[in-house]
């Protein structure tokens, strides 16, 4: 447990401006370590699309990044309002996204296909009212 | 070619300079952030008519060659600031989507 660097990101709610930061600070460090690219990809558009959805759907939250030698694990906590059928939200084409968020380019949902599709592994664990805590793993 | 010779399309305004030397490996279309997050190819071209700073999010994390925003889409106030700060490559033109994609290509294929 040495050698792994752990990070934690607050996003804040409703900053359209901001979300991608904290996936691209994350970038920036995998490439600093020397991390393959292809992975550094995975990495980049599984946590972009979590970052983005806490920020559209769920008013922020915390993201927290543990880093290892072997693979990097992504804890995406937030305090929304929570994932009714999470079968039919990871649906490729499901969305809820407002009008305002769907003008801005969001809203294919695409966001949690991608999610699966590039982590290794991905857990949501969900309570109506009381949020959403979406856990992914890319290995190196 | 680099992003560099992209200047020479007189259609295109560059908006901001960012990695010039960069390689192209194609154009690619597409406005919905989430697909395009997927389906971006690392060097490319991408025309959107997104021009807000989700879209500079997209393009850094995928390792896009450039932007080129068109249809004349209107800029959020902060993007050219965002872009500068990235080192994102910015392109506007009032060509539609499409005619600006084949400009890129034309250009690619010379
Ligand atoms: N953290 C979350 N909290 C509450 N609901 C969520 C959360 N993440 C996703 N959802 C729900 O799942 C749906 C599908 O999410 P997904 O990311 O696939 O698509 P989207 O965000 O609507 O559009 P896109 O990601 O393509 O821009 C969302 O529309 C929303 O209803
Ligand atoms: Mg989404």
């Amino acid at each position: 447990m040495s050698d792994s660097l752990k990070l934690q990101y607050v996003i804040s709610d409703e900053d359209f401006t901001r979300a991608g930061e904290a996936s691209g600070d994350v970038k920036s460090k995998l490439k600093m370590m020397g991390v393959n690219p292809e992975v550094i990809r995975k990495v980049s558009i599984a946590m972009y699309e979590g970052e983005i959805n806490m920020v559209i759907h769920a008013n922020g939250g915390v993201i927290d990044v543990i880093i290892t030698t072997k693979d990097i694990t992504m804890i995406l906590k937030d305090k929304g309002p929570g994932i009714k059928d999470v079968d039919l939200a990871m649906q490729a084409g499901y969305s809820t996204a407002s009008e305002n968020v769907r003008a801005l380019g969001f809203g294919a949902g695409m966001g949690l296909p991608n999610m699966k599709k590039y982590s290794d592994e991905m857990n949501i664990e969900t309570e109506i009212g009381v949020g959403t805590t979406v856990t992914m793993k890319v290995y190196f | 070619m680099t992003v560099n010779e992209l200047k020479n399309i007189p259609e295109f305004t560059l908006l901001n300079e960012g990695e010039m030397d960069k390689e192209i490996t194609r154009p690619f279309c597409c406005d919905l952030l989430s697909v395009a997050m997927s389906k971006a190819p690392a060097g490319a071209a991408w025309v959107t008519i997104m021009g807000n700073t989700n879209a500079l999010a997209v393009s850094s994390l995928t390792d896009c060659a450039c932007i080129i925003l068109a249809e004349g889409t209107s800029l959020d106030p902060n993007v050219v600031h965002k872009a500068k700060v990235q080192d994102i490559t910015l392109f506007q033109t009032d060509l539609p989507i499409f005619e600006a994609a084949l400009k890129v290509y034309q250009l690619l294929e010379g």
